[in-house]
Parts: structure tokens; C-alpha cells; sequence
């Protein structure tokens, strides 16, 4: 494989990693606050295919990522009354969750297009542009660190660079600030916090909430970055895929960010040679496939570091009478 | 206690869910402009005013049967199985197995193995997770969800790598010999003077469904291992207390759900499409989570709520093919179902016992007076 290529290669995980990483860092969040999201795969897809919508109808991006963000709130807010309010269990919901995007997308995109549950392609202003980094066209002359920079670092789309810099801001959110301590305490102990006389119902829906705009954010750029449009059922496991590199990187950011690109190199490398040829050994392409949810599996198993989830998770609070 | 009379409890409640699930479809589809009424008398029509509709009722309750079955048994011990589907998958691959490579005289004999064969490869791909759970305290849920994944790529690798027969275009494996063919009710019941089921899938499966329930039923409140089963669902250190092996009954438990979700293999490889193809399930696994949620995991519920959502898959089918509703509206009424019936079954529940408890210190208080 020469240099190209794989600057190829890796161009695309960086592309296929960034919606990982969005609805991971959006579970991330919820979970942190002791509510179990099994449902990014479905806010994912309801704000993938709103923000299509609005920016096919508009032809404006921007209204389309608003419109994909509300639609994921909004879907998060009713995980966090089934969850939260209501103390239900928090997996149905989740599965819930994850139909009713199904099954909504297809037919509100049937009633308003008509073109078999899918949204018109986006042109020109309803899709994000790459941005160009400052000279990266003046560098790609220069050997190896040119085209490293003018094709791996440069020439992506905006959402991919608020992907990444959504790593260090959840940390510094989670780690270095009061909210953050509150949230990660809410997760762990919601007792403690409520003691401390600060709202565990009102920090939990701050969380989801968070995780909804996170994975509107992941959804829009799903359809309106990766591709140019909406599909029935585009997010294609993509949310489970981020509950497994949650698991993967034990909830912490940094880790969070190794696991989306270790499981976007996997996608890039599945999405470009079938089946790899391994000196005699062929490995099948449907490996490829299987393996970010085999490693989840070997993780969980605790065969290789345990994964500790954050103690509340899963847990209604009920306060003391 | 402000507690509810049992029945309010078994029928009352998941009726209200129900209900609120039906008015919100509605909404639903009078949102995309059409008529709620006209879509529930086509659905009607289709599913059951039609011997046809009847035999495509029951194929697809059939599936739900073993997949609610399936979440139930493994709710009564406080698990969640979200991996039917790809315990159905695995299922249908040991059925293909038997249809294929080994030679039947006769369909019923045909059957038993490969029941047996679609019940120990459910069972098998269940193991894992329920060791994972049981031993190491690896969230049950998360595994069964990444076992499905695993499964469709097992399945995708071996159908279009392995088993797809010289020549052929569509990832499946070849036909089933004729003698492995399951009768369907066509066959049952259709006389020259009464054409009945004329083309639908329902088959003879539907009878091992039955007698699944039967079987489950029996297990789960007239065994000791039922009766196991149950404890630890209620209470894993009182189920320890009394000398039950959590670890042993926690596997148990979920080798029986997988078997049972993994016997959904034989009504969609060996009664209806007679080879087994990619995506056979086609969600099934899941939809053993609503039915199982409706029918509050007793198996005359989930036989009831199996029906129901027969009734509803044969009815979007019709919707899709008359109207301009397309299928997914059965996927929005099956969310609605889990979400009202599972995760804000409080919603409903707390204020009917709130009106229970006022009726109750009312009649209370007459008598005395």
C-alpha cells in the first residue's frame, strides 16, 4: 500500500469516525448521568432525516442541522420522561426510541416527498462545503507533511471539526467543571447529590439533553456531510456502534476518540477492499463487520481491563421519604 | 399497600397502553393525511375477513409467538433479552443445516430435528451472553445487542461465501428438498369445495407455537426450575438465600429464551420461504420485546399479543399495497406499544392506583358510617 492510499484510507475513517464519535460523546453524557441510552441509533436517524428535509425544502444547511437538532432533542427529552419522570426502564425506552425514528423517518419522508421514504438529493447550499485549511494548497507540494496536511487535515467539513473539538470540551465539561462534577456524581451517586441539595431530576435532563443535541449534531452530519441526503434507515447501526466504543473507551473522552477512530478505520477499510488478502489468508469483509462488536464483547467480558459502567446507570432515583 | 386488583393489573393497564398507543397511531396517520377509520377497515379487511389474510395473520404471530416467549422467559429472571433476533438468525441456520444436509423421508420427521436443531443453535448463541452476565457481570443487554450484529455477519458470510449454491445471484442457500416441506394450512384445510388459505405462509409451525406456550407456561409455574427462574427475578439475594445458584439459573434461563427465539427458524426457513435467505427475521427478534411487554410475560398474553401484531403486520402489508401509508407504519405502532406498555408503563399505572386507592378507602369508609 503506498502513501496515497493510505492517506485515502485514513481521510475516510476520519470521515466515518466523526458520527461515532458525536453520538458517542452524546451517550457518553447521558450515561455519565446515570441514564443508559440505548436509543443514539434512533436520534441519529430522526435528525438525519430532518435536517435533509429542511435543508432539501430551504436549501440552507444550517436550518437543516437547527432542524435535526430540535428533532433529537425532542426525541431525547422523551427517553428522559419515560426514564426520568416516569422511572422506566431505561433499555425499552431506548428501543423504543430507536423504532419510532424508524418508523417515523420512512413515513413523514413518504408524505413529503414521495420518493419511497428517502429525501431529494442535496445541491450546493443544502450540503456542507469541505473546508480548506490556510495553506494547505501551498504545502501539498511539500513531500509527506504536504499531502498529510492538505488531505487528512484540511479538506473536510465543518461538523468534522466540531466532532473533534467536541473531545476536549466534553472533558473540560465533565472533568474541569462544577456542572461536570455534578453530572459524573449524579451517575455514580445520585443520592449523595441529592443530599447535597442539588436537583438529580433536573441534572439528568440536562444530560439527555446534551445527548440529543450531540447526536442531532451526528445525524445532520450523517445526511447533509457524509452524503447528500436522506436514506431510509441510513444510520445503519452506526448508533450501536457508538454504544459499543463507549463501552470500548469506558467512558472517558480521550479514550472515546481512540475507539470511533479504531471503529471508523474498520468502517474505511470494510467500505474499500472486500475481503483482505493476509499472505494466504484471506479475511472476509464481513469481519471487518463484526469486529468493533467483537472487541465490545472481549472488553465487556473483562478478559482484557474491566469495563466499569458508572454505578447509577440504568437506576431510577427515588427520593427518600 | 395502595396496590391494584389483580385484574386491573393483567388487563386493565396494558388496555389503557393500548389504547393510547391506538390514538396516537392515529394521529400519526391522520398526520400524513389519511384517514384513521379507512386504514383500520383496510387492515381489518385484509387480516381477517379473508382466509388468505387469516393464513399471513398466523405465519406472522407464529414468529412473535417464539420471540415474545423468548423475552418473557427471560424477563421472569430479571433479564433482558434483546438478542432474539439474532438467536432467530442462528436458528434458522441450524434448520437449513438439517433441511439441507441430511436426507428426510417424511416432513415430520424432518420437523422434530430440525426443532431440535433450531432450539440448540438459538440456545448456543445465547450461551455466551448469559455466561458473560452470569459469571463476569457483562450487561446482558450490551452483549445480546452485539451478538445480533455478529450474527447478521456470521450469517451474510456464510450465505453469500459458503452455502449459496454455483450460479446463483441472491445470498440464500439452495431450495429444501421437497420431502422437508412443511405442510401449510392450505394443505390442512383447503377442500376442492372450500378453497381456504389459498397462497399464505401460515403453516403447520403454528401448532409448535401453541404447544410452546403450553410448554412455557408449564415450566415457569408448575416446575422447580420455573419456580427458580421467578426467585432470582424477584430478587437475586433472597433467590441466593435460598440456596439457588444465581449463575446456574441465570444461563438456564437464557438457553431456553434462546432456544425459543431460535425455533422462530422453522416457520421462516423450513414453513415459508424453504431455504433459508438473508434477513429472514425481518425484526421479529424485536418485536418479541412488545409482545412480550403486552402480554405481562404470561403466555396467554403473549399468545394474545402475538396475534395483535400478526394482525397488524398482515394489515400494514395490505395498507402499503392499497394505500399510500407505507409499512413503517407497523415499525411506529410497535414503538408506541414498547413505549407505553414498557417504559412509561407509569405513566399509566400510578394514577389508576391512585383512583383504586380512593375507591378503596371510600368503601371503607361507608360501612363504618
Amino acid at each position: 500500500m503506498d502513501y496515497n492510499t493510505l492517506l485515502q484510507v485514513l481521510d475516510s475513517t476520519v470521515r466515518l469516525a466523526t458520527p461515532l464519535l458525536l453520538a458517542c460523546l452524546a451517550g457518553l453524557f447521558s450515561e455519565r448521568s446515570g441514564v443508559i441510552d440505548i436509543g443514539l441509533e434512533g436520534k441519529m436517524l430522526i435528525a438525519a432525516f430532518f435536517s435533509a428535509a429542511i435543508a432539501a425544502m430551504t436549501g440552507s444547511v444550517w436550518l437543516g442541522l437547527g432542524a435535526g437538532i430540535v428533532s433529537a432533542v425532542l426525541l431525547s427529552l422523551v427517553h428522559g420522561l419515560a426514564s426520568i419522570t416516569f422511572r422506566g426502564n431505561q433499555l425499552i425506552s431506548g428501543v423504543a426510541i430507536n423504532f419510532l425514528a424508524a418508523g417515523l423517518t420512512v413515513l413523514i419522508a413518504q408524505d413529503w416527498f414521495g420518493q419511497g421514504g428517502r429525501t431529494p438529493s442535496l445541491i450546493g447550499g443544502g450540503r456542507w462545503g469541505n473546508i480548506t485549511l490556510p495553506f494547505a494548497d501551498t504545502l501539498s507540494g511539500v513531500p509527506v507533511i504536504g499531502p498529510l496536511y492538505a488531505q487528512l487535515i484540511s479538506g473536510h467539513s465543518l461538523l468534522v471539526y466540531v466532532g473533534f473539538l467536541m473531545v476536549p470540551l466534553t472533558w473540560w465539561v465533565l472533568f474541569r467543571t462544577r456542572f461536570g462534577l455534578r453530572l459524573r456524581a449524579v451517575g455514580e451517586s445520585p443520592e449523595a447529590v441529592d443530599t447535597a441539595g442539588v436537583s438529580v431530576v433536573g441534572l439528568r435532563y440536562a444530560a439527555v439533553a446534551i445527548c440529543g443535541l450531540l447526536c442531532g449534531i451526528a445525524g445532520s452530519y450523517l445526511a447533509t456531510g457524509l452524503q447528500a441526503g436522506f436514506v431510509k434507515d441510513m444510520t445503519a447501526g452506526r448508533g450501536y456502534i457508538a454504544l459499543a466504543a463507549l463501552i470500548f473507551a469506558k467512558w472517558r473522552p480521550w479514550h472515546a476518540l481512540g475507539a470511533c477512530l479504531l471503529f471508523g478505520l474498520l468502517q474505511a477499510v470494510a467500505l474499500r477492499y472486500q475481503n483482505i488478502d493476509l499472505g494466504g489468508i484471506t479475511i472476509p469483509v464481513q469481519v471487518m463487520d463484526a469486529l468493533p462488536y467483537i472487541l465490545t464483547v472481549v472488553i465487556l467480558a473483562g478478559f482484557v481491563g474491566k469495563a466499569i459502567p458508572p454505578r447509577a446507570g440504568g437506576e431510577p432515583y427515588v427520593k427518600e421519604r | 399497600m395502595d396496590r391494584m386488583p389483580a385484574w386491573a393489573d393483567a388487563v386493565l393497564v396494558p388496555l389503557i397502553s393500548l389504547l393510547l398507543a391506538a390514538l396516537l397511531s392515529a394521529l400519526v396517520i391522520l398526520g400524513i393525511g389519511e384517514n384513521p377509520i379507512e386504514a383500520l377497515k383496510l387492515m381489518v379487511e385484509g387480516a381477517l375477513l379473508r382466509s388468505a389474510g387469516w393464513g399471513y395473520t398466523l405465519y406472522y404471530a407464529t414468529n412473535f409467538i417464539f420471540t415474545g416467549l423468548a423475552v418473557s422467559v427471560a424477563f421472569h429472571a430479571k433479564l433482558f433479552n434483546i438478542g432474539g433476533e439474532g438467536q432467530a438468525m442462528i436458528g434458522g441456520l441450524g434448520v437449513a443445516l438439517v433441511c439441507l444436509y441430511l436426507p428426510w423421508p417424511h416432513w415430520s420427521l424432518a420437523l422434530v430435528a430440525a426443532s431440535v436443531a433450531a432450539a440448540l443453535f438459538g440456545a448456543v448463541w445465547a450461551f455466551i451472553p448469559a455466561y458473560l452476565q452470569a459469571k463476569r457481570g457483562s450487561h446482558i443487554v450490551i452483549t445480546t445487542i452485539m451478538f445480533n450484529f455478529i450474527a447478521a455477519a456470521l450469517l451474510n458470510y456464510l450465505l453469500v461465501n459458503v452455502m449459496k449454491p454455483e450460479g446463483q445471484q441472491d445470498p440464500a442457500t439452495a431450495i429444501f428438498p421437497a420431502a422437508t416441506h412443511l405442510p401449510t394450512f392450505q394443505d390442512m384445510f383447503a377442500t376442492e369445495a372450500m378453497p381456504l388459505f389459498r397462497g399464505s405462509p401460515g403453516n403447520v409451525t403454528f401448532f409448535l407455537a401453541i404447544a410452546a406456550c403450553l410448554v412455557v407456561w408449564a415450566l415457569i409455574w408448575r416446575t422447580r426450575l420455573g419456580y427458580e427462574i421467578r426467585a432470582l427475578g424477584h430478587s437475586e439475594s433472597a433467590a441466593r438465600y435460598a440456596g439457588i445458584s444465581p449463575v446456574r439459573t441465570i444461563v438456564i434461563a437464557m438457553l431456553i429464551s434462546g432456544a425459543l427465539a431460535g425455533l422462530m427458524g422453522v416457520n421462516t426457513a423450513m414453513g415459508e420461504a424453504e431455504r433459508l435467505v438473508m434477513n429472514a427475521t425481518e425484526g421479529a427478534g424485536f418485536i418479541g420485546i412488545a409482545v412480550a411487554l403486552m402480554g405481562r410475560n404470561h403466555p396467554i398474553g403473549v399468545f394474545l399479543a402475538a396475534i395483535l401484531f400478526g394482525f397488524l403486520y398482515q394489515g400494514g402489508a395490505e395498507l402499503a399495497l392499497w394505500t399510500n401509508i407505507p409499512r413503517e407504519l407497523i415499525v411506529v405502532i410497535q414503538a408506541l406499544v414498547i413505549l407505553f406498555t414498557g417504559a412509561l408503563d407509569n405513566m399509566v399505572r400510578m394514577p389508576l392506583e391512585r383512583v383504586f386507592a380512593a375507591r378503596r378507602r371510600a368503601a371503607r369508609k361507608t360501612p363504618a358510617e
